[in-house]
């Protein structure tokens, strides 16, 4: 806030008005409908409706397929950070080195970013396809029974490496502006003290992109839990038996196609918590970011 | 000497390896969208140019049924282009406008607002899905612009940008102002917004790409194909092929990603300074 400011009046309210007008319409309404849903059990034909406490939570929580779909989550959120993370961060240190040519290098690398998910999960997909996939010939060529459709681990390992393809352009992205932002004499510094470039990664460079870093993995796992729905409905749809559904994309399939309303919300509200945990954890990081 | 020769080498190694990971799905893509359906059929993925460029695309843009029943491609790409403006203008109007109260006014409510504003970050669409729907049923905006674009702009990264921007312009601004008469809205319009150019630009650009990209929230509330965006159209075109029937029609399929993938692309590319600029500010 500034210490010089406009006087008191009803100003600020008319700039304000449109913004939270729309939030409260369009996000406070439906959350907290969401939450009013979780708690309500209705009928098969959605006439009554009657209060069940956390009765939604407990067939949630206790239910096969959400317990499946929170681990397969949770591991595909791992892989998918740590991977598109590892590669992003590789390139970004290379692409930092070169001499010429890497504003062409750079180009190429994030130009990916503006590929919307579910259009690499159709060109993945394609890639993968039985009748025109030449990667899905090569594998099986090579000895790898390959099957998606059937296959959990193969399933699993498309999605992952669509997900993956399409999150490194971001990370190379803040990689890259991390390293530039480190100070050319601090580099230098670090060059006459220490010749081998691998030791001198580990030990300077790595520990000074920390707060990048940590701030990234936030940003991946959200994308892993939330923006990899679109992938996901252009290539397995949670297929095989489940096995690659998501969260987000369980909440979706029960509640929009399967219109299980109380469950879908109480699925929700538990959403709801893990982005509150992760939002905490990413203001943390944040505000340490500023203190360096 | 060597050992620096050896560096230098892997470096041009892994990042050229790097390039050809990240182009060569859309590369493969565009080349096998001009063939024929019986080429991808017979002989898999194509590598390199094929006689089919104008039948593919222009049965994909412009013909009845090419791609959808009644809707053609270049309509849901006017649809898409529509969704990424109105997306990126919308919310660069009311984030600014919502920031510059924030930062500029001294007023009781300025503190919860602020946290209602940041609330938006705790509740994204996609822990909302059902609710959300059926409030815009209700409001009877299901397959209209207004309704595709309006509750997707109410997010709270945009205002974060631009508080945090307003913040560092110097006091002295509105101080001088003050003393020339100006009011709030002549000091937005006549100093704020021509300070802010290049913060609008690189905002603009970033919400361009994501309100192109948007997938989910047309996805539930768009029904008919008239109102499709082309990202929806991916959606469709894989359930046809999904579905199986006659030839798959895979050329029209990778057609139909080159398209939906070429509008952002091309913004990112010709715009990259901007956009990185916003990417890295706005995300932050």
């Amino acid at each position: 806030m500034k210490r010089v400011q406009f006087e008191r009046s009803a100003v600020p309210y008319f700039f304000v008005a449109p913004q939270i007008l729309i939030i409260v319409v369009f996000f406070l309404w439906p959350a907290a409908q969401a939450i009013y849903q979780s708690f309500l059990l209705e009928d098969a034909f959605g006439i009554s409706s009657q209060f069940v406490w956390f009765r939604n939570y407990e067939d949630t929580i206790l239910n096969f397929a959400w317990l499946q779909s929170a681990g397969f989550t949770i591991i595909f959120s791992v892989l998918v950070t740590f991977f598109s993370l590892a590669i992003a961060l590789l390139l970004a240190v290379r692409a930092n080195e070169v001499l010429h040519g890497s504003s062409s290098y750079k180009t190429m690398l994030m130009w990916a970013y503006a590929v919307a998910p579910p259009v690499a999960g159709l060109m993945g997909n394609l890639m993968f396809n039985p009748f025109v996939g030449d990667l899905y010939a090569a594998l099986n060529i090579l000895g790898w029974d390959f099957n998606q459709k059937l296959d959990a681990f193969d399933a699993s390992f498309v999605v992952i490496l669509i997900s993956v393809w399409k999150q490194v352009s971001v990370n190379f992205i803040f990689f890259l502006s991390g390293l530039q932002s480190i100070p050319k004499g601090v580099m230098e510094a670090a060059t006459l003290d220490c010749r081998s470039p691998e030791k001198r990664f580990w030990t300077i460079t790595f520990p000074l992109l920390a707060p990048t870093t940590f701030f990234l993995m936030v940003i991946n796992i959200t994308y892993a839990f939330f923006e990899t729905f679109g992938i996901i409905d252009t290539t397995t749809r949670g297929a095989p038996g489940g096995a690659t559904n998501t969260l987000v994309y369980k909440v979706y399939t029960d509640g929009f196609l399967g219109a299980d309303l109380g469950g879908s919300s109480a699925q929700s509200v538990i959403l709801m918590i893990m982005v509150l945990v992760l939002t905490v954890f990413q203001f943390r990081f944040i505000e340490r970011k500023v203190h360096y | 000497m060597s050992n620096s020769f050896w560096r230098t080498l892997s470096t041009h190694a892994i990042l050229i390896c790097g390039m050809i990971f990240m182009s060569a799905p859309v590369y493969i893509a565009f080349m096998s969208s001009t063939h024929a359906p019986e080429t991808l059929f017979n002989e898999g993925l194509q590598y390199w140019f094929g006689g089919h460029f104008f039948e593919t695309y222009n049965e994909v843009l412009f013909v009845e049924g090419g791609v959808m029943k009644k809707v053609t491609a270049s309509r849901m790409l006017v649809n898409s282009m529509i969704l990424g403006l109105g997306f990126a203008i919308g919310k660069v109007v009311i984030s600014m406008s919502a920031a510059y109260a924030i930062v500029y006014f001294r007023f009781r409510l300025a503190v919860p607002l602020f946290w209602v504003i940041f609330m938006t970050l705790l509740l994204p669409l996609e822990v909302r899905i059902v609710p959300s729907y059926e409030v815009v049923a209700g409001l009877g905006l299901l397959n209209t612009h207004t309704g595709l674009i309006v509750p997707l702009i109410a997010s709270a990264t945009g205002t974060f940008f631009f508080r945090q921007f307003f913040k560092s312009v110097p006091e002295e601004l509105l101080e001088a102002a003050r003393l020339d008469n100006a009011g709030p809205l002549r000091f937005l319009i006549d100093i704020l917004v021509p300070l802010s150019k290049t913060m609008i630009a690189a905002i603009l650009i970033i919400m361009f790409v994501v309100g192109w990209n948007q997938y989910l929230w047309p996805l539930i509330m768009t029904t008919e194909e008239t109102s499709y965006t082309i990202v929806i159209g991916i959606k469709q075109i894989y359930q046809v092929l999904s579905e199986g029937g006659e030839l798959p029609q895979f050329q029209k399929a990778f057609a139909l990603t080159i398209l939906a993938t070429l509008p952002p692309v091309l913004v990112v590319l010709v715009f990259q300074n901007w956009f990185v600029k916003g990417l890295v500010e706005s995300e932050k």
